[in-house]
């Protein structure tokens, strides 16, 4: 089997064909089952985080450090010399003299995108303003696969902030090479962006419209939860809280394989009394990142494949 | 009723017939013709039995490449482009619409990286039916061609 991955960027899930997806899943399983360790002993890794992040920039330092590789980097653009003005590409080309590897969270979209023509080293965008995160997307079918068993065939319920949740917007894209049944649960404000849509239907991925959790909870076997974006929202987001929250009660109606995911942080649409119930994924899925983010790390920096 | 030329022939040169009727200007910004000694002459408006109306320009020697050609079938799909040699078509250059156009297009995503890093645009070009839409490189948002400037 080819490594399709070696030293290739990882701008957007477009870019990835089933043959890869499959590659990083069997990559991720073999990694969970048995730890591999110091194969990425003589990299450097640069984590340049110019927008905050916790779970995705720990998750990936987490992964190169079980790796053996070394990370630098930055957590956020405050301590910059981009306070002083400097360009994107000044910041790329010095990291890219640095490290192997750059992994770029930024605000701004096609970041990262950017990033990959200026630097020689591979780039993983690891989200980029409301665009892209694929390594979320990944982490989220290797979650469903993991949890159901198969990914073709799953009844899937997105809910919420479809609108700027770059998670969404990549994991749709993803599950455009699956036979997957899309459930669009989202006030009008916080639909999905048309052009996702339009790339749904001219993929021939199943998918409908709801106001509401109630209509599908009893018809899907994932519910995959967001919050609201509120740092890319201007308009009041509190009006859009209460209509999709999930409730105890409206998992007794759930089919009982049901799993919800979330990409976290969660705010108030996914309350902590879930936490306890055989439906809860979540923590699981927030898990699987460091193994995914270690399968993608292998994959791009070593030719071989575990 | 006399029938004259609303445009006069040219002897050698290159003439881009039924443009979209108001793109012309966009072509001659495209093909930097305001900026060349060549002698150009456009035509917008004008009567077209097949479309109502058209543009026309002429450039007096020069002879487009087929690149150059292709691009213009972005802002006039129907266009046709003719190499004259003494006041007759010497050669009809085929097109075809690119499937990538740098530099030309500015993205209009206020978000995009492209709006504060000096970087030269870069967008796929599809064709929908009737219409024909871009995609930045960059940001990822799709546009239709009438929505966005060109620089």
């Amino acid at each position: 089997m080819t490594n399709l991955l070696f030293k290739h960027d990882l701008i957007s899930i477009k870019e990835l064909d089933l043959a890869s997806l499959e590659l990083i899943f069997s990559t991720a399983e073999k990694i969970k089952l048995n730890p591999v360790h110091a194969i990425l002993n003589d990299k450097i890794i640069a984590h340049c985080f110019f927008e905050a992040s916790t779970r995705t920039r720990l998750s990936f330092e987490t992964a190169a450090l079980k790796l053996g590789a070394k990370n630098i980097g930055f957590a956020n653009a405050e301590s910059l010399s981009l306070k002083k003005g400097e360009s994107l590409q000044d910041t790329i080309r010095m990291m890219d003299e640095y490290a192997d590897l750059i992994i770029i969270r930024h605000p701004l979209e096609g970041a990262a995108a950017f990033a990959a023509i200026v630097a020689e080293h591979p780039v993983i965008n690891a989200g980029d303003g409301a665009n892209q995160h694929p390594s979320q997307a990944i982490i989220d079918l290797f979650s469903m696969r993991e949890c159901q068993n198969k990914i073709n065939g799953l009844a899937i319920a997105l809910v919420g902030d479809l609108k700027y949740a770059r998670t969404i917007h990549s994991l749709c894209q993803a599950c455009s090479l699956f036979d997957i049944r899309l459930y669009l649960v989202a006030p009008e404000l916080l639909a999905l962006p048309n052009d996702i849509c339009d790339m749904l239907k001219k993929r021939g991925v199943r998918f409908s419209y709801h106001h509401s959790l109630e209509e599908v909870i009893s018809k899907i076997d994932i519910l995959y939860m967001t919050r609201i974006q509120e740092e890319r929202f201007n308009s009041d987001p509190s009006l859009m809280h209460e209509t999709f929250i999930l409730t105890p009660s409206m998992l007794t109606y759930a089919k009982p394989n049901l799993k919800i995911l979330h990409p976290l942080p969660r705010i108030k649409e996914l309350p902590v009394e879930i936490d306890e119930s055989a439906h809860a994924y979540y923590f699981q899925q927030a898990k699987n990142g460091v193994v995914v983010r270690q399968a993608l790390l292998s994959l791009i920096l070593n030719e071989s494949i575990l | 009723m006399n029938k004259t030329l609303s445009v006069a022939a040219i002897e050698y040169g290159t003439v881009i017939d039924h443009i979209t009727a108001g793109q012309a200007l966009r072509i001659v910004q495209l093909l930097s013709l305001q900026a060349s000694k060549d002698k150009i002459t456009i035509g917008m408006h004008l009567l077209s039995k097949r479309f109502g109306l058209k543009d026309i320009i002429k450039i007096e020697n020069r002879i487009l490449t087929e690149n150059e050609a292709n691009e213009i079938v972005v802002f006039a799909p129907l266009a046709t482009i003719n190499v004259i040699h003494d006041f007759k078509v010497n050669k009809k250059i085929s097109t075809h619409l690119p499937v990538i156009m740098k530099k030309i297009f500015i993205c209009k995503n206020p978000k995009c990286i492209t709006q504060v890093e000096k970087i030269e645009s870069l967008f796929s070009i599809i064709q929908e039916g009737k219409q024909i839409k871009l995609t930045c490189h960059f940001c990822e948002k799709i546009f239709n061609r009438d929505e966005i400037k060109a620089s």
